[in-house]
């Protein structure tokens, strides 16, 4: 890492300052009110040195902040370097004044939702985006939640969902479906398509808030023209149209609630737009006032279908801010832990697949273990599916006697309902054929819309956060890495099978070795005493009553850091003031990247298509929305 | 159905009301309108260990034209929300609304800009479950007393409704719709 900082140190000279974070990542300190240009020239130069994945892009409001910071808002640019295993921490400042930065949108597609994102939270305007709309909040929202001054409870209805037809007109066009007359027809005045930031600049006070009804006037122009829409040589033979059709954001193949806008010609799509904020439960707003331990049932319900590997996540993160060592029980622990909800996570992502594709048998057998599964999980926490088993520096509970065995006995159950399911889809004509060859995502591709986990290694590139940065002792297991070779959507989903394998594997190892000892570290800053110097003595009593009431306090600082959940990676970047409470909490979905890309990589397959590949990303509405 | 080897050509005479409250109560048709976490549960209902076909209310439609009791499983945002109407909207009457979980029920833990504090700002709830997410056990429980106590008291006539307050910005505990923050 020293050589790495010392590499960057010499690229840049003077000219942008250079440190190394808490967590050994490199810091880079851009500070764009000089000069709005330096930044690309900075990422350009990182690129160059090997950084050439954009792993996440948010907004931090250093409003009240503590430590005086060189301006209001900082946009931090997580990049990553997979072959050297290095992450670099980017943070570009800019002013509470018409906050704007370039666009890194051509650089990386991953880019384009974050950026998103950022504008709809922050209010930060990336110059150069193509289409840079709200994407978590509805578009009669006024304001950006994520701001400091915004208050916590300032409700906005919404009275009519976004038709999205503004940004299916800029997508025919993109793809040529539209034809010349219709041209002519959205260039008269009233009628306002937001393309490319140029007809309605996004800093433009009409930006957003009326985007709605500009578009319902486009829906209206356009299909008063009988003809002008479709395929110019298509509608002469067969006098055809395209048709639009919503799938979502109530659909029964969504699993959640997803949007997708798609132009279809009979049942192929044409083009076709995405929308999600439907499950925008506000996790980054709301976490900014509960204490650092309060955090971990909000982050049960991101992936809820494998709650703890949040709390794992999330729990690792604020370890490594106040820099404690988990005792090498609780590494073991949440190892077997984590690696059995993968499992369960993998067998709901398949089984609700299958379902969707018309094979209710496997759901039976798949959900059958699943239930035994979340015997042990109700035992050991209470809960079945929100279980809030992390702690900050160990766990909630120790295992109970005899959870070793129960897991142990389940996982032989699990695998035969697993074999069983094999033998009944992995020779069947009618999955392949739905399967093979659709959606196909080559591993640049992949890289560049920030796809990791599964999805990733579907497309043949070996990156694990288990074995790229190990964490919890994974470096001790013999496990391997799965890896696909076309990207298909084949592959997606039959990974998910030899990574259940490979957990089985990891858990297997860790039970047979499982350390004894206590389960929090002997920190007193963060772990609670225990219950019998709390009940007989003050000092415990007060260690208690200060850390449940003023929470776990965190030094000022800030890192990412990120864990292997089940969908990909899952990062945390945490900006600590001092107090006992987050004074920003970024979390880095992995679904959300997965889910960007879908629109585009459904183009041109059939809408029956469309739903096993939505199937294969496995997007869980709960860490897409958050 | 052989009931006729039983009856013979004898008459068998009842009410109305109790003969579509007797078909009505044991053949629910529920649309899930799964949302987040409670649909996972709801998963766990419908499937083997607990299956909901027990209480005649496994055939899962979802089309509300062809359901009769909306359940509301998961988080209801507020973009969420004009949808959730609309779907209520389309079903058929009679029908009945079973809140799942906190956050339906009001908001939860979710008490912040985007999330709706309880869909009974929106349409009438017949019944709550408690529990974030409840257990599949709970569920049971509000079918068999949806079906007891709801479905069962029907009459013809008339039939018992909740209240709603619309619009869906009525019930604010801050006042905080008003006070929009102008950036």
């Amino acid at each position: 890492m020293n050589e790495t900082l010392q590499q960057i140190k010499e690229r840049f000279q003077e000219a942008v300052a250079v440190e190394s974070g808490r967590d050994g990542d490199v810091v880079v300190m851009a500070d764009t009110r000089s000069a709005r240009g330096a930044l690309l020239e900075v990422i350009g130069k990182l690129r160059d040195l090997g950084f050439t994945v954009l792993t996440d892009l948010a907004g931090i409001d250093y409003l009240q902040y503590p430590i005086q910071q060189p301006g209001r808002f900082a946009v931090t640019y997580i990049l990553s370097d997979l072959k050297r295993r290095q992450r670099v921490r980017l943070k570009a400042y800019v002013g509470a004044q018409d906050p704007v930065l370039p666009s890194v949108t051509h650089l990386w597609q991953a880019a384009n939702w974050l950026e998103r994102e950022c504008w709809d939270q922050f209010g930060i305007r990336f110059e150069g985006h193509p289409n840079l709309k709200r994407l978590l909040n509805h578009h009669e929202f006024v304001g950006h939640p994520l701001r400091k001054d915004y208050p916590m409870r300032s409700r906005q209805p919404l009275s009519e969902n976004d038709s999205l037809m503004d940004e299916m007109v800029v997508r025919l066009r993109q793809k040529g479906l539209l034809l010349p007359g219709i041209e002519a027809q959205l260039a008269t005045p009233g009628v306002r398509v937001s393309d490319h930031g140029e007809e309605a600049a996004p800093g433009s006070p009409s930006f957003g808030a009326r985007g709605g009804a500009a578009s319902a006037a486009v829906v209206e122009r356009i299909t008063a023209l009988p003809g002008v829409l479709g395929e110019p040589e298509f509608y002469r033979d067969l006098h055809t149209e395209l048709m639009f059709l919503n799938i979502g954001p109530s659909h029964p193949a969504t699993h959640g609630t997803l949007r997708a806008l798609v132009a279809l010609d009979g049942e192929t799509i044409m083009a076709a737009v995405g929308e999600i904020g439907y499950l925008h439960r506000g996790f980054e707003k709301s976490t900014e006032v509960q204490t650092y331990n309060g955090v971990i049932p909000y982050t049960d319900r991101l992936n809820y279908v494998s709650a703890m590997m949040n709390n794992f996540a999330y729990c690792k993160t604020i370890e490594k801010l106040l820099d404690i060592e988990t005792t090498e029980r609780t590494k073991a622990i949440r190892v077997v832990i984590a690696e059995l909800s993968r499992i369960v996570d993998h067998l709901v992502c398949i089984g609700a697949n299958l379902v969707d594709l018309g094979a209710l048998t496997n759901y039976w057998y798949l959900f059958n273990v699943r239930e035994k599964a979340y015997d042990i999980f109700d035992r050991l926490t209470g809960a079945r599916l929100t279980n809030s088993y992390g702690r900050i520096g160990g766990l909630a509970r120790d295992f109970y006697p005899g959870c070793g065995d129960d897991i142990l006995r389940v996982l032989k159950e699990t695998e035969k309902a697993i074999a069983d399911v094999e033998q009944l889809i992995s020779h069947n004509r009618i999955l392949l054929d739905r399967l093979t060859g659709i959606s196909a995502v080559t591993a640049e591709e992949a890289l560049s819309r920030g796809w990791t986990g599964p999805l990733l290694r579907a497309s043949g590139v070996d990156y694990d956060v288990r074995k790229a940065f190990p964490y919890d002792g994974y470096e001790q297991y013999d496990f391997e890495i799965p890896t696909g070779t076309v990207g298909d959507t084949y592959d997606r989903f039959f990974i998910r099978f030899y990574e259940m394998a490979q957990s089985a594997r990891i858990i297997r190892q860790a039970l047979a070795k499982m350390p004894a000892g206590p389960i929090f570290p002997d920190v007193k800053t963060a772990a609670l005493p225990p219950k019998d110097d709390t009940y007989n003595n003050i000092e415990g009593l007060m260690n208690h009553f200060k850390l449940i009431f003023e929470g776990v306090k965190v030094p000022p600082g800030e890192l990412y850091d990120s864990y292997e959940a089940a969908n990909g990676e899952l990062g945390f970047l945490v900006v600590a003031d001092g107090s006992g409470k987050p004074f920003r909490n970024r979390c880095r979905p992995p679904s959300l990247l997965a889910y960007a890309a879908f629109p585009e990589i459904i183009e041109g397959h059939m809408i029956a298509d469309a739903i096993a590949t939505l199937g294969g990303l496995n997007i869980i509405a709960g860490e897409l929305d958050r | 159905m052989g009931l006729e080897t039983h009856f013979g050509h004898s008459v068998v005479t009842t009410r109305i009301d109790a003969v579509l409250n007797w078909a009505r109560k044991n053949s629910i048709m529920p649309m899930p309108f799964g949302t987040a976490c409670c649909a996972i549960e709801f998963m766990g209902l419908v499937s083997s260990q607990f299956d909901l076909s027990r209480f005649g209310a496994e055939i899962v439609r979802f089309s509300p034209r062809q359901s009769d009791l909306l359940m509301v499983m998961g988080t209801i945002s507020y973009k969420q929300a004009p949808i959730l109407r609309r779907i209520y909207d389309q079903m058929p009457e009679p029908k009945w609304v079973l809140s799942m979980g906190v956050c339906a029920c009001s908001g939860g833990f979710y008490d912040n800009y985007c999330t709706v504090q309880g869909i009974d700002d929106i349409i009438p709830v017949d019944i709550y479950v408690a529990g974030c997410p409840p257990r599949p056990e709970g569920l049971i429980e509000a079918i068999m007393k949806l079906q007891s106590e709801r479905i069962g008291q029907e009459t013809v006539l008339a039939r018992p409704r909740p209240v709603v307050s619309l619009p869906v910005a009525s019930r604010d505990r801050e006042g905080g719709a008003q006070e929009t923050v102008r950036h």
